[in-house]
């Protein structure tokens, strides 16, 4: 489809693109309450925790970086940000994807990049025609990133308002979010059978490694399953669907 | 390293990675194998980091109230509710755990 294949029909779609954004806009506002106040209970303080969300931006790695200094503190320092980058990956892959979608000079393109997370590319990609599809990544993107920026300074405050975490079960919370930002990945055997494995080596490394370093051991074995292709499904196109159907976080 | 360096050499890092994505070719990065791999690479971190989340305390294995609240978090999961509230739900039986118990 393109532009100027049915006015009326694109104007729907662009609507409908616009909606969608919004839609997922509010909803990942949402937890970046639970960010905030998580950010704040691994030791990092209120402006830091700002910093992670105006700057970072990828809610995966942002809940990455301080789950790793809350078990590790800033001897972890190496370790956070290395499990940041590798969540951070992805958005790389996403970038290659919604570039031709997005349009514009480069200080578009660099504004585009910045917004390049799970939710503006599934909501761009989700369109057919070019025009629903720029309005769809451009609104999710501006909606998330004020969303979660706002309730990111508020769950920071009440986390600093909170005192000790862990008789208010912020620790389990995390572990929560993470299985959230894990749920929508799981439906094929293959992602399944690295998750599961990826969680054994981790539990198993614990003990013997320091804060932060099981976490991305574990990462070896994706890197053996992706390139070998165990358990892989074998089809036409070829390639893999990175993106988040439902409700992953930014 | 001080929690600011952290914080912002993460996020630089997170942003160039972003930023990569519309600078190199896209047959670089567009390779089935590529893709793949960097897919099953954040399925792998964050189920290690459930992992860890749940049972490590520092570099110790402990077992607490964050099983049976992960163990929630799923069943609410499965079922489709709100990330929101299934993280809500997850620290409140953490916490009512700690207090009964």
């Amino acid at each position: 489809m393109t532009d100027t294949a049915d006015p009326s029909a694109v104007d729907a779609q662009v609507r409908a693109a616009t909606r969608a954004g919004l839609a997922v806009g509010l909803a990942t506002a949402a937890y970046g309450v639970s960010f905030g106040a998580l950010s704040v209970a691994a030791g990092l303080d209120v402006w830091q925790t700002c910093v992670l969300s105006l700057l970072m931006f990828t809610g995966g790695s942002q809940f990455a970086l301080v789950g790793v200094l809350a078990a590790g503190g800033a001897a972890a320092g190496p370790a956070a940000i290395a499990s940041a980058a590798l969540l951070g990956a992805r958005n790389a892959l996403y970038g290659i994807r919604v570039k031709p979608l997005v349009g514009g000079g480069f200080w578009q393109k660099f504004a585009a990049a910045w917004l390049t997370i799970d939710e503006s590319t599934a909501v761009s990609t989700a369109q057919t025609a070019p025009r629903a599809q720029r309005r769809g990544f451009w609104v999710t993107g501006a909606a998330v990133f004020v969303g979660w920026n706002l309730t990111t300074l508020i769950g920071a405050l009440l986390g600093d308002a909170l005192g000790d975490v862990r008789a208010y079960g912020l620790d389990a919370a995390a572990a929560a979010a993470f299985l959230g930002l894990l749920w929508p990945r799981l439906r094929r055997l293959q992602p399944i059978v690295v998750a599961i494995g990826a969680a054994v080596v981790a539990a198993v490394l614990t003990p013997w490694l320091p804060a932060g370093v099981p976490v991305l051991a574990a990462a070896v074995v994706a890197v053996a399953v992706g390139l070998t292709d165990w358990l892989g499904r074998r089809d036409a196109s070829g390639s893999a669907d990175p993106i988040v159907g439902d409700g992953g976080a930014p | 390293m001080t929690l600011w360096q952290i914080v912002l050499i993460g996020a630089i890092a997170c942003l160039a990675l972003k930023l990569l994505g519309y600078l190199v070719p896209a047959s670089v990065l567009a390779r089935p194998a590529t893709a793949r791999t960097a897919d099953l690479i954040t399925v792998a971190l964050l189920a290690a980091l459930i992992s860890v989340q749940t049972l490590a305390v520092g570099t110790a294995i402990e077992l607490d109230a964050r099983i049976p609240a992960l163990i929630v978090a799923a069943g609410l999961f499965a079922l489709r509710v709100p990330f929101v509230v299934v993280v809500v739900a997850a620290a409140a039986v953490a916490a009512l755990i700690r207090l009964w118990f």
